[in-house]
C-alpha cells in the first residue's frame, strides 16, 4: 500500500516536472525572459541589471532551477498584452472557470447518476429507450454546436437569455462570484449544461453499463435470497459497487472539463482562463501562456492523484497490492 | 575420435527477481537472484544425441537458451565448433507445436524463412517440397496454414524448417511430450533415422525417462540447476550412482517387474529462492551426512566413465 | 497466384462480411460514411458552385437563406454565407478538408505510436521504460488540450504568413501527435507476446535480423487492434480538428474545414442567420457519429471476447 501512494506520487511528480520543463521552454526560450519580467515598456538599463540580476548567462539547468524557485511562489512574471502581473491575470479568470466546471460537474452528476440507475433497472422502457438515444447523441454532438443551439433557441428565438459574459457578479476577497446575483445566475445556465451534456451522457451511460453488470452477479442474487428489499438491494449494493468505476471517469472528466471549457468559454465570452489563453495565443503573450501550462498541469497532476487515493481508500482489493 | 560441435564450460545464468526499486527501498528488502543454471560443463560429439534430464524448474530449457544463443551466460562460456571453417548451423525443435509456426504464414514459407537469401524462388519452392517428403509429409502441404495439421503433423514440419537451415545441431526441446503416446513414437523415430542419414547432432531435453532411454547416447541429470550425473546412457541406466538419479529410475514404470515397489515421493522441491546450503539435494536424500549439509559435492569421474557429485558414492 | 475474382469472392464470404450484414445500424452508418467520402473526394466535380473562386461569387447573393425558407434562392440550396459563398459547396470541400486532417494526422499517430510501441516492446530496458513513462505524463491530460497546446504555440511562435501557409500541417501535426500513446501501449503489449513465441526464436536462429522479425513476424500480428483503434481514432481526430478550427487555431477562412465554417457562421448566429454554421454543424455531427459507429461495431466483430 505504502509503496503504492510511493509510485503515485513519483509518477505525479514526474507529471509534474515535464509540465515545468515545457512551461520554462516557452517562457525563457520562445518569449524573451526580460520581457517577460519587466513588460515591454522597460528602459534599456533596467533591462540590463535584470539581465544580470536573471543569469542568463548562466548554465540552463540554473535558469531552470531559478524559473522554478519563481514558479512557486507564483512569480510567472508580467503578461505582455494587458501589462499585469501573470498571477494576478489569473486569480482574476480562475473563478469564473471554476464555477463553471464545478456547476458542471454537479449537474453532470446530479443527473448522470439517477438517470443511470433508471435506465438500469428498467432498460426495456420506452422511457429509458428515449433517454438512451438521447445520451447516445449527446455523447457525439461537439460541445460547441450544443452551446451554438442553445444560442439560437434561447437567445435569439426566445430572447429568455443573454449569450454572453458572466452578469454582474459579487467580489468576495480576489474570489467573484456570479452565484449571488439574478443575472450571475442566468448567465450560467447555457454555459453550464454545454459544457454537461457530454458528461451526463457518459455517466449515464457508465452507471447503467456498470450496474446491469453488478446486478447480474451473485452477490446480489444472495441479497435477494436473504430476503432484503428492493430498493435496499438495488441501492445498497448494486449502486454502490457500480461506483468504482465512476469515481475514476469522473476525476479524468474533470480534467477534459477544463480543457472543454476554452471551447464553452470561447461560445459564451466567458471571461475565464480559456478566454485568457486564447487571448494570449491570439498576442503570442509568453508568460501567460507559460503560466497557464504550469497551473493546468498542477491541477490534473492533482486531480490524478485524488482519484487514485480515493480509489484506494474505497476499494479495499487495492490496499493489499 | 569423433570432434566435439559443442562445448559448454562452467555456465551459469541468474535472473534478478527483485521487487521494484520502490518497493525495495520502503521495506528495505534486499536484491534478490535466482541461480537458474550453475556451473554446468559438458561437451557433445558430432552425431551422436546427448540428453538432459531433470524435474521442469531445475534449469533444463534455460540450459537449452543459452546453448541456442537466445540468451547470454552470466558465467562461463558456449562454444560451437564447427567443421571446415564454417560453424555449425543449429536449430530449435520446441516443446509446443501450437506456438512455433507463424499462424498467417503458410507451411511453405515457414519451412524456406531460414533458406539463404540467394536461393531463387523456384529452387526454394522445389527444397520445401523435398524437405516436406524426407519429414513424412505431401508436397503440396506447403500451400496450408498450420491450423491445418495436427501436433504431430507440426512437429515434423519443425524438423523440415530446421533442416531447411542445413543445421548440423539440433536443439529438442521436450519436442514430444505435448504428442499422444503412437505419434511420439513416429516422431522419434524419424529423429532417429535423420540422424543416422544425415549425421545430425542432437542435444535432448526431456524429463520423460523412456523417451530419453530411446534417444540417448549420453545423458545429464539435473537437479535445481546443477549437473549431478552425467555419463554414457547405456551405463546410467543400468548402474545410476547419485540417489537423485535412482530416485528418478525408480519412478519409470518398469514393464518385466510391474510389481516392483516404488517409493512415493513425499516432497516438496526447494524453491530456487531459497536454496538449501551444501548439497542442494540433501533434504531429499536418504544418504545425507553432515558433510552433505555443509559441503557442495563436485563432480568427479567414476571407473565405469560416468561424473557423478555426491559425496556418498565418490567416498 | 492472387487472381482478383477469387480474391474477391472471398472476402465477400467471409464472417466479417457476414456479421456486417447483421449489423443493420453499421450498415446505415457505412452508407452515410461511405456518401460523405464521395461527397468530399468529388467535391470539384459534383459541388454545384465553385466557392473559392472569388470570380463566381456575387456580394448580391450574400446571406441568403436556404431554398425552402422564404427569401431563399433555388440555386442555392442550404443559402449562402457573408461573402455569398454557396454553403452546400462549402460544405462539401469543407469535408474535404475534415477528412483529409482527420485521416493524416490518425496516420501520424499510427506511425508514431507502432514505431514506439515496437522499439518498446522488442528491445525494453531503459528505452521501454523512458517510451512507457512519455506514454504516461501525456495519458494524464486529455488529448484535445495537448493537440490544442502544440497548435497554440505554432501559432504563437510562428510570423503570421509562415503560419498562415503551414496551418493544414501544424494541425495534422499537433493531432496527431496528442494521440500516439493508445497505438504504443496495444503494439508494445503484442510485441512483448510475439517475440516470445517460439517461431520468433526459430527465426532468430537462423539468422534472420531483428528488424525483419519485426517487420514479418511481430507486425502483422499487432495490426488488428491497431486497425481498430485508427478506426475509432479517425472519429476523434475529425472531432480535434473542428474544435481547433473552431478555436480559430486550425484551418483559416480561406480554406475552411467544416470546424472553419461553423466558427464563420458563429459570429452571424445572432443576427438570425443560422443556416451558416448549422449545415456544416450537422455534417460534422453525421460525419463522426458514422465513423464512430462503425468502428464500433468493427471493434465488437473483430474482437470476440467483447460479445
Amino acid at each position: 500500500m505504502l509503496s503504492l501512494v510511493l509510485r503515485r506520487l513519483g509518477s505525479v511528480l514526474l507529471v509534474m516536472l515535464v509540465v515545468a520543463g515545457m512551461s520554462f521552454l516557452i517562457f525563457n526560450y520562445l518569449g524573451d525572459p526580460v520581457n517577460n519580467i519587466l513588460g515591454v515598456n522597460a528602459t534599456l538599463d533596467e533591462r540590463d541589471a535584470l539581465r544580470r540580476t536573471l543569469g542568463l548567462d548562466q548554465p540552463t539547468w540554473v535558469q531552470f532551477w531559478r524559473f522554478l524557485e519563481r514558479a512557486v511562489v507564483g512569480d510567472f512574471g508580467i503578461s505582455y498584452r494587458n501589462r499585469l502581473p501573470v498571477l494576478e491575470l489569473i486569480l482574476s479568470r480562475l473563478p469564473a472557470t471554476l464555477e463553471l466546471v464545478f456547476c458542471a460537474t454537479v449537474l453532470a452528476l446530479g443527473l448522470g447518476i439517477p438517470i443511470g440507475v433508471y435506465c438500469a433497472l428498467r432498460p426495456r422502457g420506452a422511457v429509458s429507450r428515449v433517454l438512451q438515444i438521447v445520451a447516445l447523441v449527446g455523447i457525439s454532438i461537439p460541445q460547441f454546436l450544443i452551446g451554438m443551439l442553445l444560442i439560437l433557441i434561447l437567445s435569439v428565438e426566445l430572447r429568455w437569455l443573454s449569450a454572453f459574459g458572466r452578469g454582474e457578479v459579487v467580489q468576495i476577497g480576489w474570489w467573484s462570484t456570479g452565484l449571488l446575483t439574478e443575472s450571475g445566475r442566468q448567465a450560467l445556465i447555457m454555459p453550464v449544461i454545454t459544457l454537461a451534456v457530454f458528461q451526463i451522457s457518459m455517466i449515464m451511460r457508465l452507471v447503467q453499463g456498470e450496474m446491469q453488470e453488478v446486478m447480474r452477479a451473485d452477490f446480489i442474487k444472495f441479497a435477494r435470497a436473504r430476503g432484503l428489499s428492493d430498493r435496499s438491494v438495488h441501492l445498497r449494493h448494486a449502486l454502490r459497487n457500480s461506483l468504482l468505476p465512476v469515481v475514476t471517469v469522473v476525476g479524468m472528466q474533470i480534467g477534459s472539463l477544463i480543457a472543454f471549457a476554452i471551447v464553452c468559454e470561447a461560445v459564451f465570452q466567458w471571461p475565464g482562463l480559456g478566454l485568457l489563453i486564447l487571448q494570449a495565443i491570439e498576442y503570442a503573450d509568453f508568460p501567460v501562456m507559460a503560466a497557464y501550462l504550469a497551473f493546468v498541469g498542477f491541477g490534473f497532476a492533482m486531480i490524478n492523484l485524488t482519484v487514485d487515493m480515493i480509489y484506494l481508500f474505497i476499494d479495499p482489493r487495492m490496499r493489499r497490492a | 575420435m569423433p570432434a566435439a560441435v559443442v562445448s559448454v564450460r562452467d555456465v551459469g545464468r541468474s535472473f534478478d527477481v527483485s521487487a521494484p526499486l520502490v518497493q525495495r527501498l520502503v521495506t528495505r528488502a534486499p536484491r534478490r537472484s535466482v541461480r537458474a543454471v550453475d556451473g554446468v560443463s559438458f561437451e557433445i560429439e558430432e552425431g551422436t544425441t546427448f540428453a538432459i534430464v531433470g524435474e521442469s524448474g531445475c534449469g533444463k530449457s534455460t540450459l537449452t537458451r543459452l546453448v541456442a544463443g537466445l540468451d547470454t551466460p552470466s558465467e562461463g562460456e558456449v562454444t560451437l565448433l564447427g567443421r571446415l571453417g564454417r560453424g555449425p548451423r543449429l536449430q530449435m525443435v520446441f516443446q509446443d507445436p501450437v506456438g512455433s509456426l507463424n499462424p498467417r504464414w503458410r507451411i511453405g514459407r515457414s519451412i524456406a524463412e531460414p533458406m539463404p537469401e540467394r536461393l531463387s524462388g523456384a529452387a526454394r519452392q522445389a527444397r520445401v517440397a523435398e524437405l516436406l517428403q524426407t519429414v513424412g509429409l505431401a508436397a503440396d502441404d506447403a500451400a496450408k496454414f498450420p491450423h491445418e495439421f495436427s501436433g504431430g503433423q507440426r512437429q515434423r514440419i519443425a524438423i523440415a524448417r530446421a533442416l531447411a537451415a542445413e543445421a548440423d545441431l539440433l536443439l529438442l526441446d521436450e519436442p514430444t511430450s505435448a504428442l499422444d503416446v503412437s505419434v511420439q513414437a513416429q516422431v522419434l523415430n524419424l529423429l532417429k533415422d535423420l540422424q543416422d542419414r544425415l549425421g545430425l547432432t542432437y542435444l535432448f531435453i526431456s524429463h520423460n525417462l523412456a523417451v530419453v532411454r530411446f534417444m540417448a547416447d549420453r545423458l545429464a541429470i539435473m537437479y535445481l540447476g546443477r549437473i549431478v550425473e552425467e555419463g554414457p546412457a547405456g551405463r546410467l541406466f543400468d548402474a545410476p550412482a547419485h540417489p537423485y538419479t535412482r530416485k528418478l529410475l525408480e519412478t519409470v514404470p518398469d514393464v518385466d517387474n510391474p510389481r516392483r515397489a516404488r517409493e512415493t515421493e513425499g516432497f516438496e522441491v526447494p524453491s530456487p529462492l531459497d536454496l538449501p546450503g551444501g548439497c542442494t539435494f540433501h533434504p531429499r536424500c536418504p544418504l545425507a551426512g553432515d558433510r552433505c549439509r555443509n559441503e557442495r559435492p563436485v563432480l568427479r569421474d567414476r571407473p565405469n566413465g560416468t561424473r557423478v557429485a555426491c559425496h556418498a558414492v565418490t567416498d | 497466384m492472387t487472381r482478383p475474382v477469387s480474391l474477391l469472392r472471398r472476402g465477400l464470404d467471409s464472417d466479417l462480411v457476414w456479421q456486417f450484414r447483421q449489423a443493420p445500424a453499421a450498415v446505415l452508418a457505412a452508407a452515410v460514411l461511405l456518401v460523405m467520402v464521395v461527397c468530399a473526394v468529388a467535391a470539384p466535380l459534383i459541388a454545384p458552385h465553385t466557392p473559392f473562386d472569388p470570380g463566381s461569387l456575387n456580394l448580391m447573393d450574400s446571406r441568403l437563406p436556404p431554398a425552402w425558407v422564404e427569401g431563399g434562392n433555388p440555386s442555392y440550396l442550404l443559402g449562402t454565407d457573408e461573402q455569398g459563398r454557396d454553403v452546400l459547396s462549402t460544405i462539401f470541400y469543407g469535408m474535404r478538408i475534415s477528412l483529409a486532417v482527420g485521416v493524416a494526422a490518425v496516420l501520424l499517430s499510427v506511425t508514431i505510436g507502432v514505431t514506439l510501441g515496437l522499439v518498446a516492446g522488442w528491445f525494453g530496458g531503459w528505452i521501454d521504460a523512458l517510451i512507457m513513462r512519455m506514454g504516461d505524463v501525456q495519458l494524464s491530460f486529455p488529448t484535445i488540450m495537448i493537440a490544442f497546446f502544440i497548435d497554440g504555440v505554432a501559432k504563437a511562435v510562428m510570423p503570421p504568413d509562415l503560419h498562415q501557409a503551414t496551418r493544414f500541417y501544424v494541425v495534422i501535426l499537433a493531432i496527431g501527435v496528442a494521440d500516439w500513446v493508445q497505438f504504443a501501449r496495444t503494439v508494445r503489449a503484442a510485441t512483448l507476446i510475439e517475440k516470445n513465441k517460439d517461431y520468433a526464436a526459430a527465426a532468430r536462429l537462423s539468422g534472420v535480423s531483428s528488424l525483419r522479425i519485426l517487420f514479418t513476424h511481430v507486425l502483422p500480428n499487432t495490426m488488428g487492434p491497431v486497425i481498430i483503434l485508427a478506426t475509432l481514432g479517425l472519429g476523434v481526430a475529425i472531432l480535434t480538428e473542428a474544435i481547433l478550427s473552431f478555436l480559430g487555431l486550425g484551418m483559416p477562412p480561406t480554406q475552411p474545414s467544416l470546424g472553419a465554417l461553423i466558427r464563420v457562421g458563429n459570429d452571424l448566429l445572432l443576427s438570425g442567420e443560422w443556416w451558416i454554421s448549422m449545415f456544416p454543424g450537422l455534417a460534422l455531427v453525421l460525419l463522426v457519429l458514422s465513423v464512430n459507429i462503425f468502428g464500433d461495431w468493427l471493434r465488437h466483430a473483430l474482437n470476440p471476447r467483447l460479445k
